[in-house]
This record gives structure tokens, sequence and C-alpha cells, in this order.
């Protein structure tokens, strides 16, 4: 899933100051699984905005709604009957969910409640880790199910570097060497050949080197 | 200017903190009827929302009260209570609440000293706080 975290309440408040009626709008998605920006995080975060601003004596009406993704514009259509109570929108979804709103409706302010910003899995209840870069040619076939790219500082395709020291990456003793896990994973399903062959340099075409990417299925696109 | 009577929600565990203010209803000891209780099943089950609302509507103080360590009827509800009070702790920071006006407290359903004693400590950690900056933003 995609993953966030909620910006400081003052950058929050600078965005909206300059309005009297906002719209906070959470996203039923991603990022309610990652406690960010679901209908639960709209309520704390509309009663921590009110009572902000309350103290430094402006008084600014929210109102509160969560769709079930903003990234879809079939959902993002739900808004039209209420869009016009509201002079600007703070969205807590993720990237493409604010910018789902902005191409919307174009003469409104959109601002971002969140920073997204990972794809990636629940290592344990209230633990969130990077897992994929989304390279558009996946090598986890040959890496043992582990990606070396979404997990190696450096990105490397064959194997650590010099700073690789018992099982843990140079980066910090908190992370992982990735080619550590790969290397024992791929010893324990016997596969070390794998290992051994070597991996051509990475074409980052797929992976975003020649623009923003699209997918268009022919047999699904209107 | 009138005195100020700090307004505290205490949200009590209902195996232990709950239990423990009827004791000390039946014990006959005093304390503060600015402690307004509302019981809950579990220490842990109270949410940031619930404590963030309570500020929102004019709390001066908020406590959790939840088993004592080990104790918990759900295993360990209280430890994450404890967890949860920190964070919100953080966010009271942040919209400018002094945290010092959330507190998470611990007992067993027989302290129903510890229950009265508690309650009046509190309110008058509250009362020295002054009423919640929320407060006065909504009164001027
Ligand atoms: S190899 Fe590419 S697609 Fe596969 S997990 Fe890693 S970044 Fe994602
Ligand atoms: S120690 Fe391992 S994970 Fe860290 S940068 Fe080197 S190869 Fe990559």
């Amino acid at each position: 899933m995609i993953t966030a975290e909620r910006k400081p309440l003052e950058e929050l408040i600078d965005y909206v100051k300059p309005f009297k009626r906002i719209l906070l709008l959470g996203c039923n998605e991603c990022v309610t699984v990652c406690a960010a920006g679901g209908r639960k995080e709209v309520g704390l975060l509309a009663s921590g905005l009110q009572m902000a601003l309350l103290k430094s004596g402006s008084n600014i009406e929210i109102k509160q709604h969560t769709l079930e993704r903003q990234c879809d514009p079939e959902y993002v259509e739900e808004l039209v009957p209420m869009i016009d109570g509201s002079e600007a929108i703070l969205s807590m979804a993720c990237g493409c969910g604010v910018q789902q709103l902005a191409t919307r409706f174009k003469d409104k302010p959109v601002f971002p409640a969140l920073n997204t910003q990972f794809m990636g899995a629940s290592e344990r209840q209230g633990v969130w880790a990077e897992r994929c870069q989304g390279c558009g040619d996946c090598v986890l076939g040959i890496t043992g199910g582990i990606c070396p790219i979404a997990r190696c500082a450096k990105q490397l395709m064959n194997g650590p570097c010099g700073g690789s020291t018992g099982g843990k990456c140079e980066v910090s003793e908190d992370v992982d060497c990735v080619w550590q896990l790969i290397w024992d994973r791929l010893k324990s399903l016997g596969q070390e050949d794998r290992y051994v062959d070597i991996m051509p340099a990475k074409d980052w075409r797929s992976g975003g080197g020649s623009g923003p990417r699209k997918i268009i299925r022919e047999d699904l696109a209107e | 200017m009138k005195k100020f009577e700090p307004v505290i929600v205490a949200f009590c565990c209902h195996y232990c903190a709950y239990t423990a203010a009827d004791m000390a209803g039946s014990q006959r000891l005093p304390y503060p009827a600015n402690v307004k209780i509302i019981r809950v099943p579990c220490s842990g089950k109270v949410d940031a929302l619930h404590i963030i609302k309570a500020f929102e509507n004019g709390a001066d103080g908020v406590y959790v009260a939840g088993c004592l360590e080990g104790d918990c009827h759900f295993k360990n509800g209280n430890e994450k209570a404890a967890r949860r009070i920190d964070y919100v702790k953080k966010y009271l920071e942040e919209i400018g609440i002094e945290s010092e006006r959330l507190t998470m407290v611990t007992m067993s359903a027989g302290m129903g000293y510890r229950f009265a004693q508690t309650a009046t400590e509190i309110t008058e950690k509250i009362r020295k706080l002054g009423p919640s900056p929320i407060k006065t933003a909504i009164t001027q």
C-alpha cells in the first residue's frame, strides 16, 4: 500500500488560514490502513485545527468527509453536490488523491494534509516499511522475493557493497543489508546459482526514466 | 472574578478505576465533583479522538485510569493506553494545549483511597494550570 504521515499542524494552518469554509477530505484505502488519513484521522485533524485556530482568534468551518477512494474519478464525483459549500479542500489522501481533486475541481484550491512516503508493507502493528519502488521490471523472481531496489540504499543489483557488516547495512544498524537477506533466502531455497548470475545494469526507462508513466489497457480503456 | 472550577474528564476502566470509584463512595471518601467519570470497558478502548473531543468541548483536564501493570483484564489494554496517551500529548502540544492536562494513571478495583487521592491531586494540578486555552478562547 501507499504509506503517508500527517504534516505538522503549523503547515496545515498556514494553508487553511485564508479561508472561511473548508472541506477536510479523508480516503478509505491505503491511508486509512496506515492510520494517516482515514475517517478517524479526519476527525482528529478537524478538532486539532479547530482548536489551534480558535486559539489564534480565527474560526473556520470545517466540513468533514471521507471518500471510498480519492484516486478514482467515480468517487471524486460524489463531491459535486457539496463542493460549492467550501472555498478550499484539505485532502488527507496520498499525493494521487490530492491531484485527482485538483484536476476535477479547477477553481478550488487543494492542499495536501499528508506527506506521502512510500510503497510499503506492514511489519507489525504500527510499523510500515518500504518494499517496492515500482521499477516497472520486477526482479523479485531472481532475488528470492526480496527487493534490492527498494531495500538497498545503493540499489545494488549484484550483491552487497563493502559496508555490509554482520547482516546490517552501513547506512544504519537498524537496517538489514538486503543482500544478506537475499543471500540467506536463496541459500535456504537451494537457489545459490541465481546469485552467481550477473544482472545487467538496470534499464530505468521502465522505472520512470522516460518521464511520467501510464498504463493503458486497450480492453478496458474508454 | 468567579473562582475557576476545572472540568475534568476521567475515562475509567470498568475493571479497576470505575470499581475503585464505587469503593471510594462506599467508604465515604470524598473526591472533587469536578471529575466527570466516563466508564469504558478497558483503558485501551479510549481513543485519541475521545480525548481530543473532550478538550474541544471544554475539558480543562483529562485522565485515563487503567489497571495496574500486568493486571489488564484484556491482557495489555493499559499498556496500549499509556502509549496512546504519550502520542496524544504530543498532538496537544502541537495544538497549543499544555500536555500536562492529560495524564494516565493506574489502580486496582480495591483502591478506593487511591481513586479519591488521584482525583483530588489531578483536580488541584489543573486548578493551578488554570482554564484550558481552548475554553479561554471560546469565552473571549
Ligand atoms: S524489483 Fe522493482 S517492481 Fe519488484 S519489488 Fe523491487 S522496485 Fe518493486
Ligand atoms: S550494506 Fe547492503 S543494503 Fe546497505 S548499501 Fe551496502 S549492499 Fe546495500
